[in-house]
């Protein structure tokens, strides 16, 4: 062995101690220990997480890979011996294969009776509602403000000529708000007719791209520090909220704004995986998720909206983020039956 | 070498991709071939495959024109900043393709939907590196002595490139071309950021039916597709490398490199000008992007469970682990390889490039589930997947060096009584630490990038840079922005950083020629 491999090889091992240290746990009390597998955007306060450790005396493990349609996908693929005890993240756009394929134990959380009945999708209670993140159309205030022209409201309204090439979507295929979008289409204007409005959507210059990245934070003319030109775009009814929030210098007002006729609802629901090495663990995770310390921290940590009844809304949700009252929505079961092929004659006719 | 570390060596690497390659991916197979009714390609294939070919064809020859002078400027000459120049050229490689692909965006005209022509410029960024680091350091080793003797017999400039050098040159530049041409088959986030809706290679659509549409019959039909068009091109491109490659007398650096005459000076500056321009210009966006954000590295933030700055010390952990796998398990397969003559094995250690990592990441989660090998879960797979990405470039870049290696100097060694150890460490080492650097710097760089199967197996509470960054641009808000654009210039610097590291290191150990 060379100095330099000696070097290499001391660096290799500090690293590895370095991971395994900073690892937390790793294996040791797997009893004792509760896994959530979950999606990429799944974040919750230390604080919030320290408390449900200290009340329920376990340790939680949370488990993150990909989207919510790969933590999914993960799920399906390990059914019967899942990685983990609790999933969270699917929402109704990817419930019915999963309850089609038995993936969750029934289990009814406390607190559950402070939950609107309408997030109750599932009255099985094989999955319990956590959040709504519902999906609109998001406005650039600005823009519309300098050039005297009324912002639309509603989606019958991206049609008119005077909001030629001014909205940029998401692929469904390949994004989630983009088939949330494409979703409230078919919500609006029925199976008939969610085709000709695409078509005219098209002939109005509509810009689609693939991800919600490049949609708003590049073409969005509203985002905080973008260079896009585009004024109207398709994000979730609290990212207004998450502009004040992250704004690089404070703000008096939000600089965008939701479209509240447009929203589509996504719920987010959790469940007991079936074969879970912890049930009573993954039970009281699922209660923990309902409790008002859990719901009141959703906001500012992932940019959702909690389910629970009067749980308080931190400032900015409360001026800016909107909670539609009534929001476009299709069945679980309704997406499950038809999505694949709504996606196919989507792309037949907006894309070719 | 004795027996033992002879068949040590082939057996070593052949379990490690058993085990994390073959293991996984099959298992993934399987079950999506039994997962449906009867084995077909989706519709489409036949055009879906064409376009994947073609364009990463083009991009590769794109890539060979624009890294070939740089590699020269590098391969050939003295000059201040070499060595920084070598290690900047790494950024774009590391820079995950999400970042690079948002700073073009922001280059290009407002209403620019995608398209072909972008794809090309993208990957040709993102992999010029890989050509001008592998065939510059060739390059670098070519004794120009025997272009000195055609030249005294007589032979034109033109005529000593192309007898001389570039025959020597061919196992550099095939393994470059077939590093880009499979980093661009399997290109991800450049197609789907870049190429505008509805553009699909086989990685995109495998990835769209894996993750998307649940049709996982499907996606491993395409992968096996992918896969085996994969093995074809490496096995062509070996059979091509071995039929056109001469190992040439390898030289130290020292005796090679010199300073530039009058007018190549004049060609050197143009070219190291046009790179640093073409090279900058994105990156230019995203540091000044980043401007200002500095701050919200030592800040929590409640898009991570971690700071920041955690995400680089994890990443650097990480890939310093992976490294270290990919040097000693690549290393090994190097000399089992470089016993034999160049064939189509040489690329066939490429294959693991060639999978799909939506799948392997899939493969790993069915396949390490119960005892033994229950460790789906556990934090070394982020290291272990990284250095399967990283392993192939070990190989490709050492193994030729190995080969090119006089066996007269290791038979007078073992003649003057120095055991195969000693031999090893005297002859082989010295007269390949270069390549071993460059090998260390390209697997820490892949290792310190790679995305697509990290996203699947880090944990929550270590996340790496990529994956932060990933996570920061999913999230609106100035601040979010400003952080990813701060995290890839921490990722890119420590990428030079890394790979400067790298040159000294083996020019310390060149000394010793």
């Amino acid at each position: 062995m060379t100095i330099c491999h000696k070097v290499g090889v001391a660096f290799a091992v500090v690293a590895a101690l370095f991971i395994a240290g900073c690892g937390g746990s790793g294996d040791s009390g797997a009893s004792k220990e509760v896994v959530l597998v979950t999606h990429d955007s799944f974040v919750i306060p230390k604080e919030v997480k320290a408390a449900f450790e200290q009340e329920s005396g376990l340790t939680l493990k949370i488990l993150q890979g990909g989207d919510a349609g790969e933590a999914v996908n993960r799920a399906l693929l390990t059914k019967g011996n899942p990685q983990g005890d609790v999933l969270f993240g699917i929402d109704n756009n990817l419930l019915s294969r999963a309850l089609d394929e038995d993936l969750f134990e029934p289990y009814e959380a406390e607190g559950l009776d402070r939950v609107d009945s309408t997030y109750v999708i599932e009255p099985g209670h094989r999955v319990t509602p956590i959040d709504h993140g519902d999906v609109c159309l998001n406005i650039d205030r600005k823009w519309f403000a300098s050039r005297g022209i009324a912002p639309p409201t509603s989606l019958d309204d991206l049609t008119a000529p005077r909001y030629h090439k001014l909205l940029v979507v998401q692929n469904p295929a390949t994004s989630t708000p983009g088939l949330a979008f494409m979703l409230a289409s078919v919500a609006r204007f029925g199976e008939d007719g969610w085709r000709d409005y695409w078509r005219r959507l098209r002939e109005n210059g509509v810009l689609v791209v693939d991800g919600w990245e490049e949609a708003y934070t590049q073409r969005f003319s509203g985002a905080g520090g973008s260079k896009g030109k585009r004024p109207i775009v398709v994000s979730y009814a609290t990212s207004p909220a998450a502009e004040v929030i992250f704004a690089s210098r404070p703000v008096a007002q939000a600089p965008t704004a939701v479209v509240t006729e447009s929203c589509f609802r996504q719920i987010e629901l959790a469940g007991v995986l079936d074969g879970a090495k912890n049930v009573e663990g993954a039970h009281a995770l699922l209660d923990f998720m309902l409790s008002e310390q859990f719901q009141a921290a959703l906001p500012e940590s992932m940019f959702v909206l909690p389910v629970r009844r009067g749980t308080p809304l931190p400032d900015a949700f409360r001026r800016y983020a909107v909670s539609p009252s009534a929001p476009l929505e299709l069945s679980a079961t309704e997406i499950g039956a038809n999505r694949d092929r709504w996606i196919d004659e989507w792309t037949q006719t907006v894309l070719r | 070498m004795t027996r033992g570390w002879r068949i040590g060596a082939v057996l070593v690497p052949a379990a490690f991709v058993a085990l994390f390659f073959a293991y996984p991916l099959v298992s993934i197979f399987g079950r999506g071939l039994t997962d449906g009714d009867g084995i077909s390609l989706p519709m489409g294939t036949d055009s879906l495959l064409w376009f994947t070919i073609w364009q990463a064809a083009l991009s590769t020859l794109l890539t060979l024109v624009a890294g070939l002078p740089l590699a020269w400027a590098i391969g050939r000459f003295r000059f201040r900043g070499r060595s920084t120049a070598r290690a900047l050229v790494l950024v774009p490689f590391v820079l995950p393709t999400v970042v690079v692909a948002a700073a073009f965006l922001e280059v290009l005209p407002d209403d620019y939907e995608g398209g072909i022509g972008t794809i090309l410029v993208a990957h040709v960024f993102f992999n010029v590196a890989v050509v001008t680091r592998i065939v510059g350091g060739a390059w670098a080793t070519i004794d120009p002595a025997a272009g000195e003797v055609a030249a005294v017999l007589g032979a034109g400039p033109w005529r000593r490139v192309r007898e001389v050098t570039l025959p020597q040159l061919a196992p550099a530049l095939s393994a470059s071309a077939a590093l880009t041409f499979l980093f661009c088959f399997t290109s991800f986030g450049v197609i789907l950021i870049l190429g505008g809706p509805g553009r699909a290679t086989l990685e995109t659509e495998i990835y769209n039916r894996a993750a998307r549409q649940f049709d996982l019959q499907a996606a491993a039909m395409l992968s096996l597709l992918q896969l085996g068009a994969v093995a074809i091109v490496l096995a062509v491109a070996s059979i091509l490398e071995g039929r056109a490659g001469v190992a040439g007398k390898l030289a130290g650096e020292r005796d090679v490199l010199r300073r530039p005459t009058a007018r190549e000076r004049v060609a050197l500056v143009t070219v190291l000008s046009l790179a640093a321009v073409a090279l900058a210009l994105p990156l230019a966006v995203l540091v000044e992007r980043s401007l200002g954000s500095f701050g919200a590295l030592f800040r929590e933030t409640p898009v991570l469970l971690v700071r920041p700055w955690q995400a680089a010390g994890y990443s650097i952990a990480f890939a310093a682990v992976a490294t270290v796998i990919a040097l000693l398990i690549g290393g090994l397969a190097a000399h089992a390889l470089a016993r034999r003559p160049p064939g189509a094995l040489d690329g066939f250690v490429l294959l693991p490039l060639g999978a799909s990592a939506v799948m392997l990441g899939f493969g790993f989660v069915i396949a390490f589930d119960s005892p033994p090998l229950d460790f789906r879960s556990s934090w070394w797979l982020v290291p272990v997947a990284q250095a399967l990405v990283a392993t192939p470039f070990v190989i490709r870049i050492v193994t030729p060096a190995l080969r090119s290696i006089d066996p007269r100097l290791r038979e007078v060694a073992a003649t003057l009584g120095a055991p195969p150890s000693r031999a090893w460490r005297e002859v082989d080492l010295p007269l390949t630490s270069r390549a071993f650097a460059a090998a260390a710097g390209f697997a820490f760089a892949i290792s310190l990038g790679e995305f697509g199967a990290t996203v699947f197996v880090a944990r929550a509470e270590q996340p790496t840079l990529p994956v932060a960054i990933f996570r920061f641009l999913g999230r609106p808000g100035e601040q979010n922005q400003g952080t990813a654009a701060v995290l890839a210039v921490v990722l890119a610097a420590i990428a030079v950083g890394a790979a400067l590291l790298a040159e000294r290191a083996a020019d310390g150990r060149a000394e010793v020629l």
